[in-house]
């Protein structure tokens, strides 16, 4: 398709533009990598005073956590920056995008990419190859498959949390706090063993936001754990609910856009 | 409205039927939802042909850029249609963007921190221009709107004027055959705008051996209008309360040109020399030296007036003034209140 080329490159000029000044990118991947190091210091200081949380031992936690962070900062790249909608509406960014002969949403996506963010997927892909070296598993091929589809549908899940909220922004006046709770709070529940949430909280995040198959559920399946709430082969279901969600989210999207009321001026 | 057509054997440019936009204002409080519906556009019908250069005039408010936003397939109208290059904007959307060029005077479509020439490159891009197209346009363009000595810089290094001839470089990359202005001389100062004019002049009027090009522009300088526009739309609260050239507008509510003459020798009294045509003469001053003569456009014309003054007196000096534009505008307002 001819669109393949128009985004290869806005892209490459936004990447380009990013490297312009080294010493501030430099700065900010520091920033990122700093930001990482501190949710992992979180959880070694947790495991420091208590053996286990909610059943799961320091590497079964440090996977839930990693998994889920990887799966999320991946997301984030491509749609993290949905989260300045409110400004993107308030400028008039959007009625720029509607101008052009592409999908808004492409256009969003490829209008930011950035490169700082990358840091982080290395470092919680490293935390994850810590975390599955320390746990010593038999790698069969369904192992591979399952953690391959966590990472698929965690991402995908992740997106169709930034889409979500990206699209209220349409109706919310000054949405993006609201939003923000719910993306960054949704990945920030994501990151623990479900266990530790209470029933009623734990079922909003499994049914309605269903971030526990993130990280968690397709830990409990790849280890063989036991969970008082749901079956053990729960884990193989990230991949289509994030399908799911995320055509939910892109269905919702276009009915924002076709009813966008203008940006005033 | 079912069973339009899609992609249009139609040859008008724009065709907008009782077009009517309304907003709802809605204040959810504690005590439930309060709404106010505001017409922002209210059942415009109006047909532009290829070739056309239309003024889209009114105050604040009065409805412009909602209409544009539906034109473009931005917003979607309440009720009625609009089609525009025989398109159906919201349901073909892109299809249209390859089709029209759009400025926006108080946003802008270029990549801020990127270097204009860059900007026009990633725009070649996404309008799918062939590298030879691109380069041959991008060519005319840089040196029409005179952007070679700035194309390297940053666009918020620019100032507002050679942004403003950047937006419509990147407005008019893709050829669009129509060029939709949204108050493109806005904050500009006498000479940029005086340049802008120019350049849309010969746009409209097909530059660069190409075909003309449709242009609608809003605006509130009513010196862009008469310079551009040889035809008019008013609304006033989004109702179209004219449409028609500038001499209709100007006997629709009345406006007179003003012809001021300066006589070698004194003259008390001009009346008797141009009695039995439809004007108003008035001496100025004491001496007798200036007078000055009020009549309407088409009922007279300043050639005649002029015949019958130097039949009775050598006249040294005069000047004609054309109705004010924006005074009849604001009567046409006034009128239709």
């Amino acid at each position: 398709m001819g669109d393949a080329h128009a985004y290869r490159v806005i892209m490459a000029s936004r990447l380009r533009s990013q490297l312009a000044y080294p010493t501030s990118f430099a700065f900010d991947v520091v920033n990122q990598l700093v930001y990482g190091l501190i949710e992992f210091i979180e959880l070694y200081a947790v495991f420091h005073n208590v053996d286990s949380l909610a059943g799961l031992g320091w590497s079964q936690a440090l996977l839930v956590m990693a998994l889920s962070r990887l799966a999320f900062q991946t997301g984030d790249l491509f749609v993290g920056h949905l989260d300045q909608m409110p400004a993107y509406l308030r400028q008039g960014t959007l009625e720029t995008f509607l101008i052009r002969p592409l999908p808004v949403l492409a256009q969003v996506i490829t209008s930011d990419i950035s490169l700082r963010r990358v840091s982080r997927i290395v470092l919680f892909g490293g935390f994850t190859a810590l975390a599955l070296a320390r746990l010593e598993l038999t790698w069969t091929p369904a192992a591979v498959v399952l953690l391959l589809a966590a990472l698929l549908g965690g991402s995908l899940i992740t997106a169709a949390m930034f889409i979500t909220a990206g699209t209220a922004q349409f109706w919310l006046i000054e949405g993006g706090e609201a939003a923000n709770a719910f993306t960054y709070g949704g990945a920030y529940v994501a990151q623990f063993p479900a266990g530790v949430l209470p029933v009623g909280v734990r079922v909003f995040y499994t049914a309605v936001l269903p971030v526990t198959f993130i990280g968690y559920l397709p830990t409990v399946t790849l280890l063989g754990l036991a969970d008082p709430l749901v079956p053990s082969w729960f884990g193989w279901l990230t991949l289509p609910v994030g399908l799911t969600f995320l055509t939910l989210s892109l269905a919702a999207w276009q009915f924002g856009v076709r009813h966008y009321q203008g940006g005033g001026g | 409205m079912t069973g339009e057509k899609s992609t249009g054997a139609t040859d008008l440019v724009i065709e907008s039927r009782v077009l009517t936009k309304e907003f709802r204002r809605g204040r959810s409080g504690r005590r439930g939802r309060t709404d106010s519906v505001l017409r922002a556009v209210d059942s415009l019908t109006v047909t532009i042909r290829p070739g056309e250069a239309v003024g889209y005039i009114g105050a604040n408010g009065a409805g412009k850029s909602t209409t544009i936003k539906m034109i473009t397939g931005i917003l979607k109208p309440s009720t009625g249609s609009v089609l525009t290059c025989g398109l159906d904007p919201m349901r073909h959307r892109r299809d249209l963007a390859r089709r029209i060029g759009v400025v926006f005077g108080q946003r802008s479509q270029l990549w801020w921190d990127l270097p204009l020439q860059e900007s026009l490159r990633i725009l070649g891009a996404i309008h799918a221009l062939p590298p030879t197209r691109w380069q041959r346009r991008r060519d005319q363009l840089v040196e029409r709107l005179d952007l070679a000595a700035f194309l390297d810089r940053p666009v918020r290094r620019l100032s507002l004027g050679e942004r403003m001839r950047g937006e419509l470089a990147a407005a008019l990359l893709h050829e669009p055959e129509l060029l939709i202005l949204d108050e493109p001389t806005v904050g500009l100062d006498v000479l940029s705008k005086e340049r802008l004019r120019v350049f849309l002049r010969e746009e409209n009027q097909g530059a660069d051996g190409g075909p003309p090009r449709t242009m609608l522009l809003t605006t509130h300088d009513m010196d862009d209008v008469q310079r551009l526009c040889p035809r008019l739309i008013v609304v006033d609260t989004g109702r179209c309360v004219y449409d028609g050239d500038h001499a209709g507008l100007v006997a629709r509510v009345g406006a007179n040109r003003l012809l001021v003459i300066d006589l070698v020798d004194p003259v008390q009294e001009l009346a008797g020399a141009l009695a039995g045509l439809p004007v108003a003469v008035e001496r100025t001053d004491d001496a007798g030296l200036r007078h000055t003569i009020t009549f309407a456009p088409g009922e007279v014309s300043a050639g005649a007036v002029l015949d019958r003054v130097s039949a009775v007196a050598a006249i040294h000096d005069l000047s004609l003034s054309e109705p004010d534009i924006e005074e009849v505008v604001r009567r046409l307002y006034a009128s239709s209140a």
